[in-house]
């Protein structure tokens, strides 16, 4: 296969690597509809009030993420981040543009999903790792390694519903970690969970990065992307502002928080 | 390398291009193709919603029999003893609960895959999954309860002299063809619509009162014939469910008794012009989800 032409907002990959996720021009409007029932929307027509707004999420955003790179998305609160993370995988299609990603991809976006509060975490496993992609033959032999990982102890046969919030992480997280993905997307998974733990998903990361897998990251904590990844690209208001080292990016970030922040406070 | 508690190291670690998968779009609807691809993921959703469905019941399952019995009783009692139909049917209770078993068959597909993309919203919003798996699983879970009512219909048509023939098992199976096709077309239509127009249970709900009696269940399709003008007989035979209720009739009511009722006329032909239509259906209404569940995931 030709190597794709780099793009123009895209910094070259390293070293001529092979593209995990390739990311070309992708835009996202998202239509915003008021009225979700015909007797709420004949009475926004009757008012003249409109049924639907449009705004730009992504403005033709390109990306090229390298196999063994771990990239982090950056931005302030409503940046598109986490529109272009769902369209990576899959969940949301692009309006224009194109997305390919190479190798299975497991997405820890919002954790949890796929867990079913009536099945008991043994069956969730099962469940759970189906809907990652996994097999039976598989789930069965990452079985121990899960449980273990996820420290549920003899709570594995109860249902779901009766986990704390802690367990119901840990296990939603130790599911997806071991499904072994080329491509992980994780989302804004490591802001919950007790630190023991999020100590643990953080060295499991780790140890994922330097196995040579590929991961791209949304997180608000810049000290841990810092750590964890190398290059950085910097969202504002869906267009790619930056795309280069971490610490740059991460210094942006930084900045623009503080500028929001005194923004606010000089409004009121 | 790190150790990665026992997991092979990935080929793909490597950067040669050669042993690469290629490059993929994500979230690509193989629509049912792709169900069928991942069946071992629909078994397990399948046995959830079971699980799901009788959670904390003491009856369990026992609960997919007593809804039958219950619907059973209240017909057999108003319809054939008070209003007399006992008397005019022969064998009036398999007569209706042959038309009752596939009608709930149908009403249950419909009305359980209508929500069952909104019900699964928390996954349809955040992994990609092929969101035909959602209705499929309905239609399975609806053929899960169709079993015990078929086992309950054969032990009685048995007991009043009933063996099998080429011409029962042929309808058996050409009315469930049509009904399963149907039904898994319509919910396809009703999910993706579902998801848009909160209003599409509402008319469902009522779609599946109208089905009920405008089937030959509880009443002989010819009662239609001798009260009704021609064209509103034909309109009535052209509803796919009394099609298939009259093929179950002639399945497990016919053979037990003195074989003196006529059905309709080519009623054979007419079915398996009505199942070719619901094929044709059922490719519509997955070419419409197809195109619709693109959408999903902001809708929810």
């Amino acid at each position: 296969m030709a190597e794709p032409a780099p793009t123009a907002a895209a910094t070259a990959p390293a070293a001529g690597a092979p593209s995990a996720v390739l990311v070309e021009a992708v835009t996202k409007r998202f239509t915003l509809r008021h009225a979700h029932s015909i007797k709420n929307m004949s009475i926004r027509a009757l008012r003249r009030e409109p049924l639907r707004e449009r705004f730009t999420a992504l403005d033709e955003v390109s990306l090229d993420v390298a196999i063994g790179e771990s990239v982090a998305l950056l931005g302030v609160n409503g940046s598109g981040k986490s529109t272009l993370l769902k369209i990576i995988s899959g969940v949301l299609p692009p309006d224009g543009g194109r997305v390919r990603v190479r190798g299975r991809l497991a997405g820890l976006i919002e954790v949890g999903a796929g867990l079913h509060p009536d099945l008991t975490g043994r069956e969730n496993i099962f469940l759970n790792g189906a809907i990652l992609g996994m097999d039976r033959a598989e789930t069965l032999a990452k079985y121990d390694a899960i449980v273990e990982f996820a420290d549920i102890g003899r709570f594995l046969d109860q249902p779901v519903r009766f986990y704390s919030s802690g367990m119901f992480m840990r296990l939603a997280f130790s599911i997806a970690a071991h499904t072994d993905p080329d491509v992980f997307l994780i989302d804004e998974v490591l802001a919950v969970g007790d630190p023991l733990f999020r100590e643990k998903c953080i060295q499991r990361l780790g140890e994922y990065k330097a196995s040579g897998r590929t991961m791209v990251i949304v997180a608000h904590d810049v000290t841990l992307l810092r750590s964890l990844c190398t290059r950085g690209v910097f969202l504002e208001n869906g267009r790619v502002l930056w795309d280069g080292d971490i610490d740059t990016a991460a210094d942006l970030l930084v900045t623009k928080r503080r500028e929001r922040r005194a923004a606010a406070r000089a409004a009121r | 390398m790190t150790a990665l508690s026992g997991e092979p190291a990935a080929a793909n670690a490597l950067p040669d291009p050669a042993g690469l998968p290629d490059l993929m779009e994500p979230g690509r609807g193989g629509g049912l193709a792709d169900v069928f691809r991942r069946r071992y993921l629909l078994r397990l959703i399948v046995r959830r919603e079971l699980r799901a469905r009788y959670q904390g019941s003491v009856l369990g399952m026992g609960w997919s029999y007593v809804r039958p019995a219950a619907n059973f009783a209240v017909f057999f009692f108003v319809v054939g003893i008070f209003l007399g139909m006992s008397r005019n049917v022969e064998h009036f209770p398999i007569f209706m609960f042959s038309g009752l078993i596939l009608v709930s068959f149908f009403n249950e597909t419909l009305i359980n895959a209508t929500h069952s993309v909104l019900g699964n919203a928390p996954l349809v919003r955040k992994v990609y999954l092929p969101r035909e798996l959602f209705p499929v699983a309905s239609l399975l879970v609806s053929v899960v309860h169709l079993v015990p009512g078929v086992a309950i219909l054969l032990t009685a048509a048995v007991m009043w002299g009933w063996t099998p023939s080429a011409l029962a098992l042929g309808s058996a199976a050409l009315g469930f063809a049509i009904v399963a096709v149907l039904g898994m077309g319509l919910g396809l239509l009703g999910a993706a619509l579902h998801v848009f127009y909160r209003d599409t249970d509402k008319v469902v709900d009522i779609a599946t009162l109208l089905v009920t009696w405008s089937v030959p269940m509880i009443y002989p399709w010819h009662v239609v014939r001798d009260s009704s003008p021609g064209w509103a007989l034909d309109l009535y035979l052209a509803n796919p469910v009394a099609e298939a209720v009259l093929l179950f009739e002639r399945a497990f009511w016919w053979p037990t008794t003195d074989r003196t009722f006529a059905f309709p006329p080519h009623l054979t032909r007419d079915a398996l012009i009505t199942l070719a239509l619901a094929v044709l259906l059922l490719g519509l209404g997955q070419y419409a989800f197809a195109r619709l569940q693109r959408r999903f995931a902001e809708e929810l």
